[in-house]
């Protein structure tokens, strides 16, 4: 890989580098936007990263592109040592919305991703999975129940293990708890930190909520708008497994302090 | 209701606060009652307007005329007399222009919604055929087709076709942006986010176009029998008509206006057993 960039990054010391984005930058055609500029990052196996950053700074377009639902305009993306060029197996994504069809009842939801590239026997052989997901989830006697009957978090659960049915190498998440109250989320912040865990995939989070960057991440990227690019990336020492009572140390409290002025010195830009 | 919590608070032997939200009284008629009273209020109206020679008969028969009417045409109905042979003319060509409609405003709507050259290209020239006045086709489909049945299909069918394309085009473009996105990580190709995803979320706009639809085919088999001669139920309209015979004609109306009922409860009744998972809200009065 390129040896000058290497400084310019900073990585987590955990596993190997899963994700490398060097110079990606994108300008979207139609309004002439610089929604990034020049960002490089790597993400190592097993890692939890944040993004944070005001509205508009680019972090679903970055998101986007590492997932390969966008070409950069610039720059070059790569996962798991093949560069990404489109939509990929390795990638699990989930959205602000829990995106749950529905005529089809919780169960046939997260086999979705099986059934729709390995067809209709294959989701059928996953079903037994994802009864086991749903019931990690705390969603044991919902299986067979139509989302409509689903409260807003319980959608977002089983939309969790929609994304982790095929097993994806890294879970690319926009937003994925706002919409949910603020008990839910954290419920939902620590369950997702033992799914990461226990499958040991490498996360990248997009969150408007610094507390909630802080107790997930082992490192949070700041990010800056107009252009957005990468302001700095901040390591979080806080050890793991990470809990909710965390969030009254005093540590805890001083890299939220630390972030928030990163982010108030981009506000008057 | 009250009794949240275990612990008892001062407040547990004092009065409970329930009480009755406010229904105007109009709002809290039952359904069958309300439909009833209409009705008498209906018939009523007639009765007073007809007995008093307000008036003439030849332009509204009294109630009891139109009803003696409606029992000789129901037992010609019954007994397999000519007006069935022309209502299952009528049928027939409802049916077939129905069928038709469907067949083909799905596959244009399919063909708007679905492709940007549907869009751009085909779109326009289907917004313009559709503020012509269709029935103003009426006697090419004659020349073309025939005094037969053929020409009413054809109009019938012209007529409910453009809902369903605006239908389908729409309930193409109703799935949202994070569910195209997720059909995108997935994987999906074009024809399964098409039939796994898109068609799905439309059913309920589709269903809409199809609606409007059954309504559109009855009056353009009707009109093309007024029109365009035939042997079918307009026809019997038509004639009783000019004979000035209105009891008939009222009873004519009556009748067809429980096949195209039939019809439209059918296609209601399909959409409620195939977008089980979609509650309407535009007609029906329990909230
Ligand atoms: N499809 C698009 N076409 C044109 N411009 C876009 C498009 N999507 C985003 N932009 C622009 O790119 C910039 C970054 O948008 P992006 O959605 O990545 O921001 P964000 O950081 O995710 O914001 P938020 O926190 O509000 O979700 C914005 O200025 C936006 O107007
Ligand atoms: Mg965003």
């Amino acid at each position: 890989m390129n040896t000058e960039l290497v400084e310019n990054e900073v990585g987590a010391p955990l596993g190997a580098p899963v994700y490398e984005l060097s110079r990606v930058s994108k300008t979207y055609a139609r309004n002439l936007v610089v929604a990034l500029e020049g960002v490089n990052l790597t993400l190592r196996k097993g890692s939890f990263t944040s993004v944070i950053g005001s509205s508009g700074c680019g972090k679903s377009t970055l998101l986007k592109i590492m997932a390969g639902l966008i070409p950069p305009s610039q720059g070059r993306v790569v996962l798991q040592g093949k560069p990404v060029t489109g939509p990929r197996r390795d990638i699990g994504m989930m959205f602000q919305q829990a995106t749950l069809f529905p005529w089809k009842t919780a169960v046939e939801n997260i086999v979705l991703p099986i059934e729709i590239r390995d067809g209709k026997a294959a989701a059928k052989a996953a079903m037994e999975k994802a009864y086991e997901l749903l019931d990690i989830v705390g969603l044991k006697g919902f299986e067979n129940v139509y989302p409509n009957e689903l409260s807003g978090g319980m959608a977002q659960r089983a939309s969790i293990c929609r994304m982790l049915i095929t097993e994806p190498a890294v879970l690319l998440l926009d937003e994925p708890f706002s919409a949910l109250d603020e008990l839910s989320r954290d419920m939902m912040n620590m369950e997702l930190q033992r799914i990461c865990t226990e499958q040991d995939a490498t996360a990248f989070l997009v969150t408007h909520s610094i507390q909630e960057a802080v107790i997930l991440s082992d490192e949070i990227v700041v990010m800056k708008p107009r252009p957005g690019r990468v302001a700095e990336v901040v390591k979080v020492d806080l050890p793991r497994p990470r809990t909710l009572e965390m969030m009254t140390t005093p540590e805890f409290g001083e890299i939220v302090e630390y972030i928030r002025g990163q982010l108030d010195k981009g506000e008057d830009m | 209701m009250t009794d949240v919590s275990n612990a008892p608070s001062p407040a547990d032997n004092a009065e409970d606060t329930v009480w009755v939200q406010e229904v105007a009284f109009i709002d809290s008629v039952p359904r069958w009652i309300a439909m009833t009273f209409v009705f008498l209020v209906f018939i009523g109206t007639w009765q007073f307007v007809t007995s008093f020679g307000l008036v003439s008969p030849i332009i509204l028969p009294t109630p009891a005329e139109t009803l003696k009417d409606m029992i000789f045409v129901g037992q010609n109905l019954l007994t397999g007399g000519y007006m069935l042979t022309a209502l299952w003319i009528t049928i027939l060509e409802v049916i077939y222009g129905f069928a038709l409609a469907i067949a083909i405003g799905f596959t244009l709507g399919v063909l708007v919604g679905e492709t940007a050259f549907g869009e751009k290209a085909v779109m326009p020239y289907l917004v313009a055929i559709d503020t012509m006045p269709k029935v103003a086709f009426a006697p090419l489909f004659v020349a073309w087709l025939g005094f037969g049945i053929e020409s009413k299909v054809a109009l019938a069918a012209f007529i409910a076709t453009f809902p369903i394309v605006v239908g389908t085009a729409a309930g193409l473009h109703a799935a949202d942006e994070n569910a195209r996105m997720l059909f995108k990580t997935m994987g999906a190709s074009r024809m399964q986010t098409l039939i796994k995803m898109k068609l799905p979320t439309g059913l309920p706009q589709i269903f809409t176009g199809l609606k409007i639809g059954a309504v559109g085919v009855m009056a353009g088999a009707i009109t093309g029998e007024f029109l365009g001669g035939g042997k079918g139920f307009g026809e019997l309209i038509r004639v009783a008509a000019s004979q000035l015979n209105t009891p008939r004609v009222f009873s004519l109306i009556l009748y067809l206006s429980l096949v195209g009922l039939a019809l439209y409860l059918l296609v209601q009744f399909a959409q409620r057993k195939i977008v089980f998972w979609h509650k309407e809200r535009v007609g029906s009065y329990d909230g």
